[in-house]
């Protein structure tokens, strides 16, 4: 491991063991730098680079938790960097921030997220039905509170990708990214599903290319969203109620077939709720952090953050 | 001759916020070959950042509301410096550019009767502002990237422009700029571009603004011959954060004060009772008492003074700061946990009782918070054409923060939302039709192209030299502390000094670690444009001898008559390329007097019913 400006542990110091590299490799580099009050991962970063490394890449923007840019694995947990404060972690222990590990290293931090610019592409346009006379005439829909709120929540999203970074069907499962929208595409597939105007039907999309029913709802994804987005409970299970009833209800199947139809009623919609459905009991996982290995070299340590469920099953929760 | 990308597009916008989304959106509709090309990740422009609402007279909670309130209202807040006509535009085409989002899958909070709801504001007579709680600006900026990744336009993300390059005579033909994960350089021509770059804000410490918002569109527009105007009016929102570092100029919701926060300076004084200003005093409250029973029933008593309009309330912390009555790191104390009950706070401000407890550890139903005024939004901007955005150079439009006129001296929050829809698309529209009609080639310049490139990459071929994030440092400190919130003739001449000093030594950056998400050579290349939109700002000020809106003077006080109705124009004219990376030197910028458009008979009767 590289040692950099290394002095002796003494009070009001901090040591942040960052990873530096690219795609071909790197390592691990300690940085010792003085301690601030108050500061944030993100606010040292800065010092580091303002005071020792000019080129040390790491992606960011707004510093308040909005944008989504600054996200990495913090000791191990994938975290925004401008959220996490440093007076919560470990008291006088070393500080490791790595990049993302499920996207390709672009440079020290930062990671390669065009895999999910290249799925939200695949995702068809929200569709709106048609306005109404009376709509037309009010200049614009009209829509209760009660019934945009579903969306809404997961409109929320602000785009850091740490579900897709923790969910496991793509974390140790490369070959898995071909075929898998991952939770950040997910919720917003229930966006649309759930939107009171979309009137697309999602259903055999997320089934067969988006690869729902890989997701084996170890609900990782809902801990570490910084958003407090519920991505499992809320999105994904009632997704795949939906699949399941349109892939195995014959009626349904006909119905859609005979009719055309592409939306479901609200009344239906309502009974997808988690609270009405039957799948709502989910196992529970325990969440946890494993400390990084000492003298890693060459590529940033597999952290395995969170629960380390990852057999990919191809079933869904009404299994 | 250095290698680069090259790519042919009929329309390019620079800048992915609401502005430059819009704009690509319209753009594209008409059939033209769209690029958008950003600093940043699609998404994580600084729109996301606006909270409150977007503006448009709807009329759905308050069916007195009409184009031509908003219209007066948004002029008045700018002290009667806006650009009539972009404030008519705006006002008129607002509601309409709402309605459209929620087309594209925006889901706005709703009235009972199931419309987009609407919110009060300050300025606004009516409320006006839909919203989707407190996270309007993410709402607006995913439902417009959504539409644009839909309509297939390519965009090119992380990807900095450096220049924008001209043919012989001047029009605009193409732009130069380099791919930030790679370093690799680019080149694009077209036939029209679009500035939607944003904000200057990055040059000042005290900040509300993203690491993207350091006046790129300003200063490259300015350094192809375009004009700027009105620089000096940069909006200071009285309460931003100030300690922790954490975050050290994050906004601090006026909400907080309209739900009865009031500022306390070291003595635990309600200072803000000392600076009732004349023109305010009758309609503001004389004592606590009276202040406080505001709240509960608005026919008991008059407004308390936290909430005089916020360059009244910023000039009051800085001088109660001057005066050695500040709190321990340079700001007051905005205490609500004392007037509020902790469920109250908890109900009433979610999402800063969050911010604060998340970002912070400070829980403000228990402690003060300390707060200063925050570097928030700049009015001025590069000068266009109302109703097409065309700027004074041939081939280039702007539209949103990074134009001019539209808020005049001070801007209304919630305008600029809805700015950034209402001329974005008209700058989509008027850039597509400039490059329908553009005849003849494109032709592009290489010795300016080469000079860009060579000029970018020069710091990795100097050794021991400057350390850019010093400049930076010392840049913001100087605007800071001189071009500040309150301005004096003797700091201005101080900051011009200071300025030419810095560019010098911008000249000196050296550099390492190679072009591959080099984040200290992105901001050795974002160094140019914070010189010159800095001078800019500092020669505005100088030139503008009177208090008005965002730009405050103590040594002129007072607004002046004659000075409302002008801009002053900056520009550039032949500056060469002595300045930092090759660009014009910013001691080539002149400052002019220009009388403002004169608004037309029918609309200054809105302004005389009103009184």
């Amino acid at each position: 491991m590289a040692e950099e400006n290394v002095t002796s542990e003494s009070h009001g110091e901090i040591t942040m063991r960052l990873w530096r590299g690219d795609e071909t490799g790197g390592e691990f580099t300690d940085y010792v730098m003085p301690s601030v009050e108050g500061e944030v991962v993100l606010d040292v970063i800065h010092r580091v680079q303002a005071t020792k490394a000019p080129d040390l890449a790491c992606r960011w923007n707004c510093k308040a938790g909005k944008c989504g840019s600054c996200s990495a694995e913090i000791n191990g947990r994938p975290s925004l960097m401008c959220m996490t404060r440093m007076d919560t972690l470990p008291p006088g222990e070393t500080v490791t921030v790595a990049p993302m590990r499920t996207f390709p290293i672009l440079r020290d931090l930062v990671t390669d997220v065009s895999y999910n610019y290249e799925v939200a592409k695949r995702i068809p346009a929200f569709n709106p039905r048609e306005k109404t006379a009376d709509e037309v005439e009010a200049g614009g829909y009209r829509m209760q509170q009660i019934d945009v709120e579903r969306s809404q929540e997961f409109r929320k999203c602000i785009e850091c990708f740490l579900c897709q970074d923790v969910c496991h069907v793509m974390r140790d499962h490369e070959e898995n990214k071909t075929a898998y929208a991952g939770p950040r595409f997910f919720i917003r597939s229930a966006e649309l599903e759930m939107h009171p105007l979309d009137v697309n039907d999602r259903r055999e999309l997320l089934q067969q290319e988006q690869g729902l029913s890989k997701c084996n709802i170890t609900k990782c994804c809902t801990e570490v969203c910084p958003e407090h987005i519920k991505i499992t409970d809320n999105a994904i299970i009632p997704l795949k109620e939906r699949v399941v009833d349109a892939k195995y209800d014959p009626v349904a199947w006909l119905g859609r077939k005979i009719l055309n139809r592409t939306k479901r009623t609200p009344s239906e919609a309502t009974a997808d709720s988690p609270a009405a459905g039957p799948a709502a009991v989910q196992p529970e996982v325990e969440v946890h952090g494993v400390p990084l290995p000492d003298g890693v070299g060459g590529v940033p340590v597999p952290v395995t953050v969170m629960a380390t469920q990852a057999t990919v099953a191809d079933h869904t929760p009404s299994d | 001759m250095p290698e680069y990308e090259s790519h042919d597009f009929d329309v390019i916008i620079i800048g992915a916020g609401g502005a430059g989304l819009r704009a690509a959106i319209e753009a594209r509709s008409r059939g033209l070959r769209t690029a958008l090309v950003c600093k940043s990740l699609l998404g994580k422009a600084h729109t996301v950042m606006a909270e409150g609402g977007v503006a448009a007279a709807l009329r759905n909670v308050y069916d007195e509301d009409s184009w031509q309130v908003h219209f007066r209202d948004t002029m008045r807040g700018g002290k009667m410096l806006n650009n009539w006509r972009m404030a008519q535009l705006h006002a008129q085409e607002s509601p309409d550019r709402v309605r459209e989002l929620e087309d594209w899958g925006a889901l706005f909070d709703r009235t009972k009767d199931g419309l987009i709801l609407q919110r009060d504001f300050g300025g606004h007579r009516y409320a006006r502002l839909a919203h989707i709680g407190d996270r309007t600006g993410l709402e607006l900026i995913r439902t417009l990237q959504q539409k644009a990744v839909a309509d297939g336009i390519e965009v090119f993300m992380e990807l900095k422009v450096l220049r924008l390059l001209t043919d012989a005579d001047g029009t605009v033909s193409g732009l130069v700029g380099y791919w930030r994960p790679s370093g690799e350089f680019v080149v694009f021509k077209a036939k029209a571009v679009v500035m939607a770059t944003g904000g200057v804000g990055k040059s000042w410490t005290y900040t509300s603004n993203s690491w993207e918002s350091t006046g790129d569109g300003h200063a490259m527009a300015l350094w192809a011959g375009a004009d700027l105007i009105d620089m000096e009016c940069v909006q200071f929102h009285p309460t931003g954060m100030v300690w922790p570092l954490s975050v050290r100029g994050i906004l601090v919701t006026e909400g907080v004060r309209g739900d009865g926060g009031v500022l306390r300076n070291s003595e635990g004084k309600r200072f803000m009772f000392d600076y009732i200003p004349p023109m305010f005093a009758a309609e503001t409250a004389d004592s606590e008492d009276e202040g406080d029973k505001w709240y509960d029933d608005h026919s008991a008593g008059r407004r308390p003074p936290e909430l005089l309009p916020r360059d009244e309330v910023a000039r009051s912390i800085n001088s109660e700061v001057k005066a050695g009555r500040g709190s321990p790191h340079g700001g007051v104390f905005l205490d609500i946990a004392t007037r509020r009950s902790a469920e109250d706070i908890r109900r009433r401000l979610p999402s800063m009782y969050h911010q604060f407890k998340e970002l912070a550890g400070v829980d403000i139903t228990a402690e003060a918070m300390e707060v200063g005024p925050t570097c928030h939004y700049i009015m001025g901007g590069v000068r266009v054409e109302a109703d097409t955005a065309a700027t004074t150079v041939d081939g280039l439009f702007a539209a949103g923060e990074v134009a001019g006129g539209m808020h005049g001296a001070n801007r209304l929050g919630g305008n600029s939302l809805s700015d950034l829809l209402v001329f974005g698309r008209r700058a989509g529209i008027g850039a597509s039709d400039f490059a329908t009609d553009r005849s003849g080639p494109v032709t592009l310049d290489e010795g300016q192209i080469s000079a860009a490139i060579d000029a970018a990459v020069a710091p990795f071929e100097r050794q021991d030299g400057e350390n850019p994030y010093d400049i930076q440092h010392d840049l913001q400190s100087t605007m800071q502390r001189l071009v500040g919130i309150i301005r004096t003739g003797s700091e201005l001449d101080e900051a011009v000094g200071k300025l030419d000093e810095l560019e010098e030594r911008a000249t000196r950056v050296s550099l390492s670690g190679g072009r591959k998400y080099n984040p200290g050579w992105n901001l050795t290349t974002d160094l140019p444009s914070m010189l010159s939109v800095s001078r800019c700002t500092t020669l505005g000020a100088i030139n503008r001898k009177e208090s008005r809106g965002g730009h405050t003077r103590d040594d002129f006080p007072k607004p002046v008559a004659e000075m409302g109705s002008v801009n002053f124009v900056q520009r550039i004219r032949d500056g060469g390329s002595d300045g930092v990376g090759g660009t014009p030197s910013i001691r080539t910028i002149s400052a002019t007097p220009e009388p403002i458009p004169v608004m037309p008979d029918d609309l200054k009767e809105l302004f005389e019913e009103a009184t």
